[in-house]
């Protein structure tokens, strides 16, 4: 399957190698450069390049390119979910999946590389069991283990790995035993230029951070579950309870997970809580152009919109951009031609304005079309869809946790077109 | 040593002291400061030496962590070899780890000196640690040196019937690295692949399936046996292995089914219906097929197994089960997926990507698949390029009559997107939809047109292009459009553009007589700076005008054939002399000449404007093959479906060959019925299979009928669980045994055929009638009525008054008769000495109990009386044939829990007749029994012949307590005085718990309620399997699963009441073990301790 891996940064170092199989070159990466080259954008690199020997999948994330070599048939989907995961097991270990915390924890990221694959086929990728394997870094550890010369690596198998709960380490132990749920659901949606929406689907998922003692089984219920269209679980939860009876029940990992993820179908309405009022306008003769924008609260549930931001892509030829703004303050990138405008909090009394004069270049042509606008902002204690968490009970345990469910929207992929 | 020649021939200076070093830990001074560059690198790695060689453990684990960033950065440390090798037997776990790190890179380079670890290796794959055990196994097969090949093949062998599946899960990845270092093994490492095929753990599964198909996918038929188990486990392996296993089992599904899709034909706009339409005769014996297709049973297993890992988080997981749906799915099913496939364009652009593909191939020929979620392919403007042309290439393929104004209007927005190649793609998406729908052709060719006046010169272009295959598809009059597109010239300079305008002029050139003239003289004067696309374009239009207006073009068409006469181009060159050969007459062109203008101004048919992802679909969804449309090395081609499916027997799980297994290993057993097995379980459906095992047994072994009824019962119950412990002994017995046993098996079929031919013979004999119902030797489903025949044809013959008896009293009478006849027949029949047939008898893995806790998913503390693990084929004397004047009775505990009543252990007692007359009415009489001792008496039996023996069974109540059941068994002119006293381990019943539901119930169960010893154990004890084995022996528990090798535990409860047995065996170091036992009936408690004790210290 996977038979090599090579870490790539932007400016085209190859950083980290390892091979699971007979060594490759790394001249092999030159056809994935030559690739880079062609896209100019990174985030049009083809995931799957063909060699004239091997074929090279690749992800992109947190500015590094993962590269593997396969040299047979093989799911791509298989092992791009892979890299993935190799990503997030760093972002897990490291705090962040940068270049410098790799390159500082080699040790511990070859250890874990060969923990995850064998002979190219995924052996642990379960965090539970690679943290029993080898320990994530830690001041304390590293100055422990200088000092004592103990090891990082585990040296009995964990106990996950045999049994028919491989995400679950054994011998938890808590002094507060905590089960906390988050509620977050973004919103996707394309509004068109007279601002009524194209298109808007909700995307929700449950992240969970239980810190519960021994083995607990947990199960959760909802007041309005009928409400979830499409959803994905987590390998813990027992599908035949959901068919059932529309409950979730499921011993969970120790630590942070996502439970689940769930889309609430574009066949209910969404509500959208943020209007866009917006003239933009590009004059030929004199090269300049009209920017006016304003954002407004639309009925939700009486929360407050928040973490207000927009950015905009301008056309190419803006040049510079003379705004004001009646609240926040915005930045423009001449280079990337991103105008950013941090709003912060929407009060209904006095709505947001963003006006002024676009530059553009002498002697350009007029810019097509008007920049579609991206929109961020948070509503807390809101779950856009209505969805309510009724109850969760423990089975298994005797203690008793202490239980939090905390509902926030956001929104997703938010842009309306002007 | 190729270490030290390398830096020789970096530094010659250095080689001497370097051997001496590894001689002898000395340090010698470093090399001199004079060489430079080079030795900065060497006095680098000389320290690294000197580190590995220290005594301190820290200082080596640096080295090595120093060691592994060079190999990480991908810098040549090979010259350390030696050095590092010396550390592989490390007590320090980490150094280790990292020394094999660094052997599995260089091990392949420095062979010689890597077969020094090899030792360790082979040391550590006998460690009772099952961890170092896989890894040692993983490292050795990782080491890619050809000479260790046998030593691998052995120790995959051995690691593939390893009591750990961890370590099974190694082997069957070893298998893969072996293969590909030394395909010659290929033989002997599918006979391990069979092998591991049969391993029940959900962590092997995987693994074993990913080595099947790199080493022998084309041996499907090792899958068959294993079909329905991959598809009932499936749900539990872990999430890579479902996605190998699911690719695995499309493939098998299209070679062992027929097509579920002839059904749908009809209803889908899949254009097979052209194929049939002249031929009505083949269509009406398609309806006819199509009207009998059932789906096969296994097909619907795997594709109702596989719907829930839709829900999977694991994009890969559920593309794999979308394809399966594809693949093999009625039309009308596999809309379920979409939703899914939906769901999984949230996720980052790589899995976007792979999907998007996927999802376009998939809406070319089943639009109504995705139709529903047309608006999740929107394109939003952050979208990378590459997603927002495969979004537009599928919103194109849903584009239909309902749907298109929508969509028109969408691609509005797209056309004046900032992103030009998207641009540029969706006016060829609109091009496609034009000429698709014909509706909306002419809105879209206005809008087309309307795009020319774009100021980006990409967009026009692609306009022109597009608008030029429109307006062949619809050569109506569009003179304006060309005259426009004339005028265009003047402006355009992407050479398409040019080329597909000047094309057009010249096709229609007789629509606009006027302007196409002076369109080839402006052309004609910048001839040679126009790209070759435009110049052969020149050409074909003067050509095309030389014919048709010869008058006005003949000079500007002879000067631009001059002109590219002279071109840089052979192309051209070589256009411009057959053009010329062509329309210029003289005296040696020949008769083709004449035919000029028709071969130039044919009517030339319409370019079809398709999805660049039509053909894709010959390849099997989801795979790299089909993302780079073209074929990967290792693809494995999709077969069609056959014709007429394969015999779908061969996926039975064959009962008769499991039940062998067991008899095997339970001692010798003799059946009868073996025959009947076989042809019975041929039929049977997997689910069924263990019951109907059972039933068959009933009517033909003619033991009780309603202990077997219970019997029966209960294995339907439980089937699946049942038919999973039925072949899992595979890996814990001995092969031997095994064969030794089949093979007397066989034999004793062979018998028995023999014996129901001479039966039958005489039955036909007797009366005709009767042959018939009894002849279906191979096949006949109704065994009962077979054997009801059976005995009334021996009716006659013998004297009992059976048949007009009550039911149950025919079946128990039927034995003697029946075995009349055998015996007959047969000389070397002997008596039946073994009792009921236990469906599950076997030794369970705890990891299997493991695994069935897995599957079902209520699991969390329930705490199951089971099956009994095993059956001691121990019996104790009832009724000595001396003083029993020539009835002699021998019983034995069957471990079969609750045939009479919850409360009862159940006594087999089996009664010979010694005596050379019949014994007739044999019953107990005058029960002494303690206080709240029951006993459910067997059922009198009539009469026993001479040299005649019956097994019969019965139920005591022995109230947890080691009292004796003292009864009087009469017969018909004696009785004799016998007492039945149960071993303690009789007393319970086994039950299945997880280890924590253990601990629990340890917890609640210290203090006075616990006894414990300490013991010596015989060496020859001590593995997990004889302990298991040998307590199984003594007492009736049930193994619960342990996380830690030296610690064993057992469940029971109480017959009786019910209370819980927890036994513990943790094996200590000089060979003495605890062993602990916790239960509320401290009495009985303290008794199964001391019978323990013996039956682990003895050798």
């Amino acid at each position: 399957m996977i038979h090599s891996l090579f870490l790539i940064n932007c400016s085209g170092d190859i950083f980290l190698e390892k091979h699971w199989k007979s060594i490759v070159s790394q001249s092999v990466c030159d056809y994935f450069f030559e690739a880079q080259e062609k896209a100019i954008d990174v985030e049009n690199v083809p995931p799957v390049i063909s060699t004239p020997h091997h074929y090279l999948i690749s992800i992109y994330r947190d500015k590094i390119f993962f590269v593997s070599v396969i040299q047979t048939e093989v799911p791509p989907l298989f092992v791009i979910e892979f890299l993935h995961r190799v990503a997030d097991t760093f972002q897990d270990y490291f705090g962040e999946c940068s270049e410098t915390a790799i390159k500082d924890n080699v040790v511990i990221v070859y250890e874990l590389l060969e923990e995850m694959l064998d002979n190219g086929f995924p052996l642990a990728t379960e965090s539970n069991i690679l943290k029993e394997l080898i320990k994530p870094p830690t001041i304390l550890r590293s100055v422990v283990n200088s000092i004592t010369g103990s090891s990082n690596v585990g040296d009995t198998l964990p106990t996950g790995q045999l049994s028919n709960i491989p995400w679950r380490r054994a011998g938890v132990k808590y002094t507060n035993n905590e089960a906390y749920f988050d509620v977050i659901e973004e919103i996707d949606a394309i509004i068109d230029k007279s601002g009524s929406t194209v298109f808007a689907e909700i995307q929700g998922v449950i992240d969970s951070c239980i810190k519960l003692s021994g083995m607990p089984d947990l199960s959760l219920s909802f007041m309005n579950p009928r409400l979830l269209d499409d959803v994905s679980f987590h390998p813990c939860i027992r599908f035949k309870r959901w068919e059932s009876e529309r409950v979730l029940s499921f011993i969970p990992p120790d630590g942070n997970f996502r439970l689940i993820s769930y889309r609430v179908s574009s066949q209910n309405l969404v509500a959208i809580p943020v209007y866009v009022k917006h003239m933009i306008s590009f004059k030929e003769s004199s090269s300049s152009g009209r920017f006016d924008v304003t954002i407004g609260p639309k009925q939700n549930m009486g929360k407050t919109v928040e973490g207000v931001v927009m950015t905009v892509h301008m056309p190419k030829a803006v040049l510079n951009m003379n705004l004001s703004a009646t609240q926040g303050s915005y930045t423009f990138d001449p280079v990337t031609k991103v105008l950013t405008w941090d709003v912060g909090k929407i009060t209904p009394q006095k709505l947001p304005n963003l006006k002024g004069i676009v530059n553009l270049q002498s002697g350009a042509p007029k810019p097509e079309e008007n920049p579609s606008l991206n929109i961020q902002f948070k509503i807390q204690q809101l779950a856009i869809s209505g969805l309510k968490v009724n109850r969760l009970d423990m089975y298994g345990e005797k203690y008793k946790p202490f239980k939090g469910v905390k509902y926030i929207t956001k929104a997703g992929k938010f842009q309306v077109r002007t | 040593m190729s270490g030290s020649g390398l830096s020789y021939s970096e530094q010659g200076a250095e080689v001497a002291p370097e051997l001496g070093q590894e001689a002898a830990p000395t340090t010698t001074p470093s090399a001199p400061a004079a060489f430079g560059l080079f030795s900065s690198d060497a006095k680098k790695n000389e320290d690294l030496k000197q580190m590995l060689e220290s005594s301190k453990d820290s200082a080596k684990l640096d080295a090595m962590k120093r060691i592994v960033g060079m190999i990480a950065k991908g810098r040549n440390a090979s010259e350390l070899f030696p050095a590092v090798v010396k550390n592989v037997a490390s007590k320090n776990i980490e150094i280790k780890k990292l020394v094999y790190v660094y052997l599995m890179r260089y091990a392949e380079e420095q062979q010689d000196l890597a077969l020094l670890s090899i030792s360790t290796f082979q040391r550590a794959l006998k460690d009772p640690n099952q961890l170092i055990r896989a890894s040692a196994l993983r490292v050795l097969s990782s080491i890619r040196v050809p000479i260790i090949v046998p030593i691998m093949m052995l120790a995959i062998k051995e690691a593939s019937s390893d009591l750990s599946p961890y370590v099974r899960k190694n082997a069957a990845h070893a298998i893969q690295k072996l293969y590909s270092l030394d395909p010659e093994q290929k033989e002997m490492l599918i006979e391990v692949i069979e092998k591991l095929l049969k391993d029940r753990s959900t962590l092997v599964a995987g693994s074993v399936v990913m080595a099947f198909e790199e080493v022998c996918p084309d041996r499907i038929d090792l899958i068959h046996k294993n079909y329905r188990k991959l598809c009932n486990l499936l749900v539990d392996v872990e999430e890579w292995g479902q996605v190998v296993i699911i690719h695995m089992l499309t493939r098998y599904a299209r070679t062992q089914f027929v097509s579920p899709w002839k059904d749908d034909e009809m209803v889908e706009e899949y254009s097979e219906n052209n194929f049939y339409e002249s031929d009505d005769e083949k269509k009406e014996k398609d309806r006819k097929v199509k009207n009998t297709y059932t789906m096969d049973p296994d097909h619907r297993l795997l594709l109702r197994n596989t719907k829930p890992l839709l829900q999977s988080r694991n994009a890969a997981v559920v593309m794999a089960v979308a394809q399966l749906y594809w693949h093999l799915a009625p039309k009308s099913e596999a809309g379920i997926v979409s939703k899914s496939l939906v769901r999984l364009l949230r996720s980052n652009r790589e899995v976007q990507y792979i999907v998007l593909q996927n999802i376009a191939t998939m809406s070319i020929q089943r639009k109504g698949m995705f139709e529903p979620y047309l608006k999740s392919f929107y394109v939003r403007s952050t979208d990378p390029t590459m997603i927002k042309t495969l979004k537009l290439e599928i919103l194109t393929n849903l584009a239909n009559e309902a749907n298109i104004s929508t969509l028109l209007r969408e691609f509005q927005t797209y056309v004046k997107s900032q992103d030009k190649q998207f641009a540029a793609a969706t006016i060829q998406a609109i091009g496609r939809c034009a000429t698709n729908i014909t509706e909306v052709t002419d809105t879209c060719l206005n809008g087309l047109v309307c795009l020319l006046s774009n100021r980006d010169e990409i967009v026009v272009a692609e306009s022109v292009v597009v608008i030029k295959k429109l307006l062949q598809t619809q050569p109506a009059h569009h003179g304006e459009i060309i005259k426009h597109m004339a005028k265009l010239l003047d402006n355009i300079t992407v050479p398409v553009a040019r080329a597909s305008i000047l094309w057009l002029i010249g096709e229609y050139c007789e629509r606009v007589p006027k302007i196409a003239p002076d369109v080839l003289r402006k052309t004609a004067k910048s001839f040679i700076n126009e790209d070759d696309l435009v110049k052969l374009q020149i050409l074909n239009l003067g050509a095309k005008l030389y014919l048709t207006n010869s008058k006005q073009t003949k000079l500007l068409t002879q000067y631009v054939l001059n002109l590219g006469k002279y071109d840089q181009s052979y192309d051209i060159r070589d256009r411009t002399r057959f053009i010329r050969q062509l329309i210029v007459p003289n005296e040696k062109s020949g008769a083709l000449s004449k035919y000029a203008k028709k071969i130039f101004l044919a009517q030339k048919p319409a370019p079809l404007l398709e999805s660049p992802f039509k053909d894709r679909d010959h390849f099997q969804l989801g795979t790299l093959s089909h993302t780079l449309n073209s074929r990967a090395t290792g693809y494995l081609e999709l077969s069609d479906w056959p014709e007429v499916a394969p015999d779908p027997s061969v996926r039975n799980v064959d009962v008769a060959e499991s039940a062998k297994e067991w008899t095997g290993i339970l001692g010798k057993m003799k059946k009868e019925k073996t025959e009947k097995f076989y042809s019975e379980s041929e039929e049977e459906e997997d689910e069924s299979a263990s019951a109907s095992a059972s039933e068959s047994e009933s009517s033909s072994e003619s033991e009780e009928e309603d202990e077997e009824e219970g019997n029966s019962d209960e294995s339907s119950g439980s089937s699946s669980s049942t038919e999973e412990s039925s072949d899992s002994e595979s890996d814990n017995k001995a092969s031997t045994t095994k064969k030794t046993s089949r093979a007397a098996d066989e034999s004793d079929a062979e018998n028995i055929k023999k014996k129901e031919k001479r039966t039958s013979e005489k039955r036909s004999a007797s009366s005709s009638s009767d042959t018939e119902s009894v002849s279906s030797e191979e096949g006949s489903s109704d065994s009962k009525s077979d054997s009801d025949s059976k005995s009334d044809s021996e009716s006659g013959k013998s004297k009992s008054a059976a048949s007009n008896k009550k039911e149950e009293k025919a079946v128990q009478d039927r034995k003697a008769p029946n075995k009349d006849v055998f015996l007959l027949d047969l000389d070397d029949f002997c008596p039946v000495t073994t009792p009921v047939v236990v469906p599950t008898a076997a030794v369970l893995s705890p990891s299997l109990t493991a695994d069935l806790e897995g599957l079902s998913l209520s699991s969390s503390s329930v705490i199951d009386v089971t099956k009994p693990v095993s059956v001691p084929t121990k019996t104790h004397e009832l009724l000595h044939r001396m003083s029993g004047k020539g009835l002699a009775a021998h019983y034995h505990f069957s471990r079969q829990p609750g045939i009479f009543g919850d409360r009862m252990v159940s006594v087999q007692v089996t009664i010979k007749n010694t005596t050379d007359q019949k014994i007739e009415n044999i019953h107990i009489e005058e029960k002494k029994l303690p206080s709240g001792m029951r006993m459910h008496e067997f059922t009198p039996i009539e009469c026993l012949e001479p040299a005649g023996s019956i097994t019969v069974s019965m139920g005591i109540d022995f109230c947890d307590s080691t009292q004796m059941a003292s009864f009087q068994l009469c017969t018909k002119d004696d009785r004799f005085n016998v007492n039945i006293q149960p071993p303690v381990g009789e007393l319970l019943l086994p039950v299945t718990m997880s280890e924590k539901d253990f601990k629990k119930e340890q917890g609640m169960l210290t203090g006075m309620n616990e006894t414990s010893a300490t013991i010596a154990v015989a060496p020859q004890n001590s593995t997990r399997l004889v302990i298991i084995e040998r307590v199984m022996k003594a007492a009736n528990l049930g193994v619960v699963p342990s996380g830690q090798d030296n610690i064993h535990r057992f469940a029971a409860k109480t017959v009786h009441s019910g209370s819980l047995m927890l036994v513990t065996v943790e094996l200590k170091e000089n060979s003495t073990a605890q062993l602990v036992i916790n239960t509320e009936k401290t009495v009985i408690g303290s008794v199964l301790l001391r019978e323990l004790k013996p039956v682990l210290s003895q050798g």
